[in-house]
Parts: C-alpha cells; sequence; structure tokens
C-alpha cells in the first residue's frame, strides 16, 4: 500500500476527528463534503470522545489474510455519541465476558501491517473500562 | 417503455471447477442460455461480477466475454455491485431492452473464486465492506452479519438453533437441484456443531466459496413468441436502491433500507403487494441475511421472520416458499453469478420446468440479490406468460 494511504488518515485514526454540520448539527465520522442530512457543505472539525458503548460484537475466528496471526479477536460497533457508531476491535478483554451495552474506552493500538511492506497501521481499538473484569 | 422478456436461461454446474476458467465458465452458461431461447446472436452483453481482478487478476472482462463467446463487435460492459453485481446486470439488461435502444441483450454473472486461498478470498470480499472504516479493523463478511444477526437475536429472542433452521431448509431445496454445489441435506445439530466463523454464525450458516456462470436473455415482450419457441416469463417490476456502505452507519442495524425500498418501487411498478407472490430467492449469504431480507421487503412483520424456516411455513409446499433453488447456501455463491441464477430459478419455476422442486401453481416471483450488507439491493418481480 502507498504510504500516503495511511497517511491521510491519519486524523481520525490518531484523534479521532469528525465533522459536525454547521447548519444540522449532524456529526459525521470520518468527515464528510456534504452533509447527507440537509446537504449542508460546511462543517465544524471536531473530536471525538475516546470512549463509547457497546452495540454489538462478533468474535472473528477466519480472518482476513492480513489478520491471520491476530485470530480469535473480538470486533464490536461502538456508540461514541449518540447517533453515531464507529467499528472497531475490542482487546484486553476475555472474549467470553463481552456484553452488548457494556462501556469501552478508546485507545491507541497497532491495528495491522499493511502490505508487501509491512507498514505499521496504527489507530483506535476498544479495551474494557476498568473495573468491568475486576 | 417496452415490457420485455426473458426467453432463455443457461448455467453450470456450481461449486469447485478445478478444470473452468473465468471465461470458460461463463461462455458455457451464455452458450446454454442462447440455445435455450434459439437464438444465434445478440445486440448487446452484459456481465456481473464483482472482482475478477482480485480473484483473477483480470479486469476488463465485458469485452474478453464478447470475444469468446464470438458476438465482437456488440458492446459489452462488466457490472459490479459486490454481489448484487448479477441483479443489476440483468437490470441494465431489462432498462437497454425496456428503452428500445436494444431487441436482444444477454445478462449474464461469472465468479471463479477457487483460483485464490481462502483468506485471501475473504479478503476479495471483504472490499464490499467500508475498507478504511470496517475492513481496516480486521472485520469480515461474516463477522458484518454476526454483528447484524447478534443485535436481531437480542431483539426478537431467536437462538441459533432457529436461526439453523434457514439452512437446513435451503439444503433440503438444493437437494433436488441438479446445479447445486452441495446437493446434501444437513440437520440442526450439524450447523450447531460445525465450526464457529464469527460469533454466533457457524460455519454452515454461511454461504461458501464458489466457481460459476448464469446468463439469460432478454428481449422485447412483444417479439418473444417470434424470437423464440420457449414460453416467455414477463418482467413485471425492477428496483435498485442504496444505503450506507459502513454497517455502523445504519439507525437499525437488523433492517435492510436497501431492499425495504427497492421492494417497494418494483412493487409499485408490478401492481401488487407480497401476499401476491409464490415464491421468493432471497440472498441468504448467511443464515441472518435471509430473515432480515424477508421482514425489511414485508413477507414477515419485524421478529417474525426468525421462526419461519422452523415451522416449514418458507420450505417448499409451505405457504411462502423462499429459496426453492437451494438459495446462495447450497446451491453455492460465485457472487457475481448469484443475481442471475435468482433469475433462472424464477424462470424455471414459472415456465413449470422446475422438476423435483416446482412450486404448484406458481405465477408470480420475486428475486432480491444485495451487495455488502445490503448497501445495495436490487428486486426483480416475474410473471408467468
Ligand atoms: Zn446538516
Amino acid at each position: 500500500m502507498f504510504p500516503a494511504k495511511i497517511w491521510r488518515e491519519f486524523p481520525q485514526r490518531y484523534r479521532l476527528e469528525a465533522a459536525k454540520c454547521k447548519k444540522c448539527g449532524k456529526t459525521f465520522f470520518p468527515p464528510r463534503l456534504v452533509c447527507n442530512s440537509c446537504f449542508h457543505r460546511e462543517f465544524e472539525s471536531i473530536k471525538l470522545p475516546w470512549e463509547g458503548t457497546l452495540v454489538t460484537y462478533t468474535i472473528i475466528r477466519t480472518p482476513p489474510s492480513s489478520f491471520s496471526d491476530q485470530a480469535p479477536y473480538a470486533v464490536g460497533i461502538i456508540e461514541v455519541v449518540p447517533g453515531l457508531k464507529i467499528t472497531c476491535q475490542i482487546v484486553d478483554v476475555d472474549l467470553d465476558k463481552l456484553a452488548s451495552g457494556q462501556k469501552l474506552f478508546l485507545e491507541f493500538r497497532l491495528i495491522q501491517k499493511d502490505g508487501k511492506q509491512g507498514v505499521l497501521c496504527y489507530g483506535y481499538k476498544a479495551v474494557p473500562v476498568a473495573d468491568y473484569n475486576s | 417503455m417496452r415490457e420485455v422478456a426473458v426467453i432463455g436461461i443457461g448455467m453450470t454446474k456450481w461449486g469447485e471447477c478445478w478444470k473452468s476458467s473465468l471465461r470458460d465458465l461463463f461462455v458455457e452458461a451464455a452458450l446454454k442460455a442462447m440455445d435455450d431461447a434459439g437464438i444465434a446472436q445478440i445486440d448487446s452483453l452484459y456481465v456481473g461480477c464483482m472482482s475478477g481482478g482480485l480473484f483473477n487478476g483480470q479486469e476488463h472482462i465485458g469485452p474478453l466475454m464478447a470475444d469468446y463467446l464470438g458476438v465482437c463487435p456488440v458492446p459489452a460492459v462488466r457490472v459490479e455491485s459486490a454481489c448484487a453485481s448479477g441483479g443489476v446486470a440483468f437490470r441494465q439488461a431489462y432498462m437497454e431492452v425496456a428503452c428500445g435502444m436494444s431487441d436482444i441483450v444477454l445478462a449474464g454473472g461469472v465468479e471463479k473464486m477457487t483460483d485464490v486461498d481462502g483468506s485471501e478470498a475473504t479478503y476479495a470480499l471483504g472490499t464490499a465492506a467500508d475498507q478504511e472504516y470496517e475492513s481496516f479493523h480486521g472485520i469480515t463478511f461474516p463477522g458484518l452479519y454476526a454483528l447484524i444477526a447478534r443485535v436481531y437475536m437480542q431483539k426478537y429472542g431467536i437462538t441459533s438453533q432457529d436461526m439453523a433452521a434457514v439452512p437446513v431448509k435451503n439444503h433440503a431445496h438444493g437437494l433436488k437441484n441438479p446445479n447445486a454445489q452441495f446437493q446434501r441435506a444437513i440437520t440442526i445439530e450439524e450447523v450447531l456443531h460445525s465450526s464457529m466463523v464469527a460469533d454466533p454464525l457457524h460455519l454452515l450458516d454461511c454461504s461458501p466459496i464458489t466457481d460459476g456462470a448464469a446468463a439469460v436473455i432478454l428481449c422485447p415482450l412483444e417479439k418473444a413468441k417470434s424470437l423464440s419457441q420457449k414460453r416467455p416469463v414477463k418482467i413485471l417490476g425492477s428496483a435498485h436502491a442504496t444505503d450506507s456502505i459502513a454497517l455502523h452507519d445504519r439507525k437499525q442495524i437488523e433492517f435492510f433500507a436497501s431492499a425495504a425500498i427497492a421492494s417497494k418501487k418494483a412493487f409499485a411498478q408490478a401492481k401488487i403487494g407480497p401476499e401476491s407472490v409464490n415464491l421468493v430467492e432471497v440472498h441468504d449469504c448467511f443464515s441472518i441475511a435471509e430473515i432480515c431480507a424477508l421482514e425489511s421487503m414485508g413477507f414477515f412483520a419485524p421478529g417474525q421472520a426468525g421462526k419461519a424456516a422452523g415451522q416449514g411455513i418458507t420450505a417448499l409446499g409451505g405457504k411462502l416458499p423462499v429459496n426453492v433453488s437451494g438459495g446462495l447456501k447450497s446451491k453455492g455463491h460465485p457472487v457475481g453469478a448469484t443475481g442471475i441464477a435468482q433469475i433462472i430459478e424464477l424462470v424455471e419455476q414459472l415456465r413449470n420446468e422446475a422438476g423435483q422442486r416446482q412450486v404448484q401453481n406458481a405465477k408470480i416471483g420475486l428475486a432480491q440479490n444485495m451487495g455488502g450488507t445490503a448497501a445495495s439491493s436490487v428486486v426483480h418481480i416475474l410473471e408467468a406468460c
């Protein structure tokens, strides 16, 4: 993969930068050029919180080629602000103890080694809040 | 707009076709469809194919197939809409005939998936999701449908056992289809004891990796009798709708809005409702997909399709036979060909030529083909003439 492809996603993957529509307030992650709700084209850049609620999850036991060394691993959909959800891995967790509705923190982690050159790709992964597993 | 009919159908045997190449598969199906219609020449050609590039290193499939079918210089184009590629190719052909630009159009689909290993195939199929915000995080297609399944099961109190009745039913149907990849019955226990692919989906909840092709011939209804001896089957409705590429951007994860909107438009064009349909072919890429697609199109109220297979409602002989071809699960899922094979099943049924799996008094059939996690859905309604 050409490194620019990874570099241009840094604001989202490293800092959770989202875009809030200046007209109707709908928030988009990643940012868009036009709001799909009111078709306005001006946005305010905001940062999403590094936490959220687990909506649904699965445990990947048959991974794609670039994740073969990680399986089994959990991936979930997490609501970070009302109405805005993201997909990412859930790590440092007992796979049997995951539950929809649980609170999660997001952390900056290594996601995958990408392409033939093995470029290290970083981004956000979810972890259980400290008191959950104790 | 002109009324349009299907006058020819043809497909290869589906499965692991080691001896056949991408072009061999397509041309075999296309020739069968032309022979079935009794025609020697076509005006135009559409090829549904999701990823000749990733599976076979081959793009520019339109002219490749026109060349090997011996029909150059007719216009030929590959249509890509992930697993809905075949259904969308059929709709392109329908529109070209309906608007009067062409009289005889071949709509086909093909995928040759076994030239790469399992993890490469999983990667290639994953490109139908949002590459940067879903696949980047290691989610697979079984994984995405597992996310849907968990939401549905929690919301409606459906168990893995209830869901397993879907592939059990579809395998029972596929047993009667000579072109199916798996012509064998399976049991609920086998589904529940098959390996977990992405919790809560077991291996036998998932459609397989398949090589195969399918093709149909379309022409104006008014010319069908003069062009072909075959009993024409009329296209009553055709519609296509899209939704967010990422599953996490949906308000309601278990509801396929693209299928709901496409079916609503197709029903409106056909001037009928779900109650007039005698059989349905839906996109059962995973057990949960059949359940959600049926509810989204209004065949069942929310939460009611989850137990329909177990209750026999959707089996051959039931009130609404669903996937009597065997569905994607048993017939196989060569992604680009799937939408065309659904049309072929409807045509065989409406011609009363489906043999052991014939739905009695079948007059109207509906096919729903979707791409990704229903980011696109295409729906067709066909009627016996
Ligand atoms: Zn807006």
